[in-house]
């Protein structure tokens, strides 16, 4: 039994251990930050892509239509926006981490979530 | 005085009476019913009705669906609206019972629609499957579908900027394929479709002048718009503006200029420049450009008071905490108001006295006197967006 608890916490700090490198290496923006970038993102990209982020004159952001994507090419759209389409940049609302934060939250559909 | 003259008497003084009463009471169902507006509220899927006079709340409707990007249109009577939301939904909405009468969730993905100037049928754009619908406004039964299918591969189109035209037609532009298509529903199982190609690149949304002469289609695609003449559409589609944005970089667009509601004004149409901060003037007797107004930023709704004599701007985000007033006498701004945090839409009282502006982030309508610029009056309402009044049920493209 000692020995299986000792296990999991061993697991479980190396799994903190991990979290907390990435979160330092993506630098994840705060808390109210997050709101913030989560009400853009429904409201403002969802000018285009809808509020619930199934499509509109933009593609589908919902989970289903981003996962097989490269994160760091969506990150690219969404910070310098796709020359020729209606695509616009947003990299003066939303840093570079902030980006990352946000295809991350797309990719996994935390955010098409009403 | 003869019996016979007394049985008149008798007769006439019941009439009166009578007539009387009945005119009593249609002045009182007349004033209970006043003027009636509909407040979508986007995030909470509901409307809210108001009594515009009054400035009051009188219900609130819900179960819509996603009202994202919605819109709707007045029965010609005025009892009806039919709320068209994004995510396919076409509700029809009793506003004197305040409650919804009839439901279908139509397509997978919709952006707005219309009613035949005879009332009896309601149009759907669609943008998955792109296509128009068309459904009896009585029962919401499906009458007739017109897929935007275009090109050699048959792809299908995104449809957007209906309007209702007159002769039961529906005029609508066809995203991707760059064509305007008029249907002809007079027959409403059989609608008849004359399709004109290459009116430019990226049609997005549209209007329908006032007279229901002109349809005019904004371009995403190219700079410039696109004119088609209903009483000659055989004679195809203009392209006018086409140089507006020559020798400047465009801006980039956070949200798409919306050209339905009237932006005609006296003898100019108003028109949103797409990616600048400028509105432009179009003489519409020779659809030249006689003049460019800068304004606060990249203009969303152009809207015409109905007198012809103001026209109120909103704007896209960032920049969309304010509303401009432009003199058309003057072809001046003469007015910048802040009503609060995301002005999405502005809707005049019949004879335009007043402007009510809903402000999404502060879940609230803020009501404007137009002469004297004063806020008079608001509203509580759930991230408010599109305000629509009665008097549209009587108004071609409305």
């Amino acid at each position: 039994m000692q020995g299986v608890t000792v296990g999991v916490d061993r697991a479980l700090a190396g799994a903190i251990g991990v979290l907390a490198a990435a979160s330092l290496l993506a630098a994840e923006p705060v808390i109210p930050r997050q709101a913030e970038l989560t009400h853009l993102v429904r409201q403002d990209c969802g000018s285009c892509h809808g509020m619930t982020l199934k499509g509109g004159l933009g593609p589908a952001l919902t989970r289903e239509a981003l996962r097989e994507k490269p994160a760091e090419s969506l990150v690219v759209t969404v910070l310098y926006g796709r020359p020729g389409t209606a695509m616009p940049p947003w990299r003066d609302f939303v840093s570079e981490p902030e980006a990352a934060w946000i295809v991350k939250q797309l990719q996994e559909g935390t955010l098409s979530e009403r | 005085m003869s019996a016979e003259d007394t049985r008149l008497r008798r007769w006439w003084s019941v009439t009166v009476a009578t007539l009387a009463a009945v005119g009593a009471l249609a002045a009182l169902a007349d004033a209970a019913r006043a003027e009636t507006g509909v407040v979508i509220e986007r995030a909470t899927g509901s409307v809210q009705l108001v009594d515009n006079a009054k400035r009051a709340p009188l219900a609130r409707v819900e179960g819509l669906g996603d009202l994202s990007h919605a819109s709707l249109v007045f029965s010609q009577d005025a009892r009806h609206v039919f709320v068209f939301g994004r995510d396919g939904g076409l509700t029809k909405v009793d506003v004197a019972a305040a409650r919804v009468v009839g439901r279908v969730v139509q397509a997978g993905n919709s952006i707005g629609g219309a009613i035949s100037r005879d009332g009896r049928v309601v149009a759907v754009a669609n943008y998955e499957p792109g296509g128009v619908k068309l459904f009896d406004a009585e029962s919401l039964a499906l009458l007739a579908e017109i897929p935007a299918t275009y090109g050699a591969a048959g792809k299908r189109a995104k449809v957007v900027g209906i309007a209702d035209a007159p002769g039961n037609r529906f005029v609508f532009s066809l995203f991707e394929a760059g064509e305007i298509w008029v249907a002809d529903v007079t027959d409403p199982r059989q609608p008849k479709v004359t399709k004109l190609a290459n009116v430019g690149r990226e049609p997005y949304d549209a209007l329908i002048t006032p007279d229901g002469r002109h349809y005019i289609a904004g371009l995403f695609g190219e700079d410039g718009l696109a004119l088609v003449d209903l009483a000659n559409v055989g004679a195809g589609a203009q392209r006018i503006l086409a140089n507006y944005g020559r020798g400047g970089e465009k801006l980039p667009v956070y949200k798409m200029p919306h050209l339905r509601g009237w932006a005609v004004a006296q003898n100019y149409a108003f028109l949103p420049a797409i990616g600048r901060h400028e509105v432009l003037v179009v003489e519409r007797s020779t659809w030249r450009e006689v003049a460019r107004i800068p304004v606060h930023g990249q203009p969303v709704f152009v809207m015409a008071r109905p007198d012809g004599r103001q026209v109120w701007v909103n704007f896209a985000f960032p920049r969309n905490d304010t509303v401009q007033v432009l003199d058309v006498d003057r072809l001046a701004l003469v007015e910048t108001l802040k009503p609060g945090r995301t002005i999405l839409h502005m809707e005049f009282s019949a004879g335009g006295e007043e402007v009510w502006v809903s402000a999404r982030d502060d879940d609230r309508v803020v009501i404007y006197d137009t002469a004297t610029f004063k806020r008079v009056a608001e509203l509580a309402a759930k991230s408010p967006s599109g305000i629509f009044f009665e008097w549209r049920a009587k108004k071609i493209g409305m």
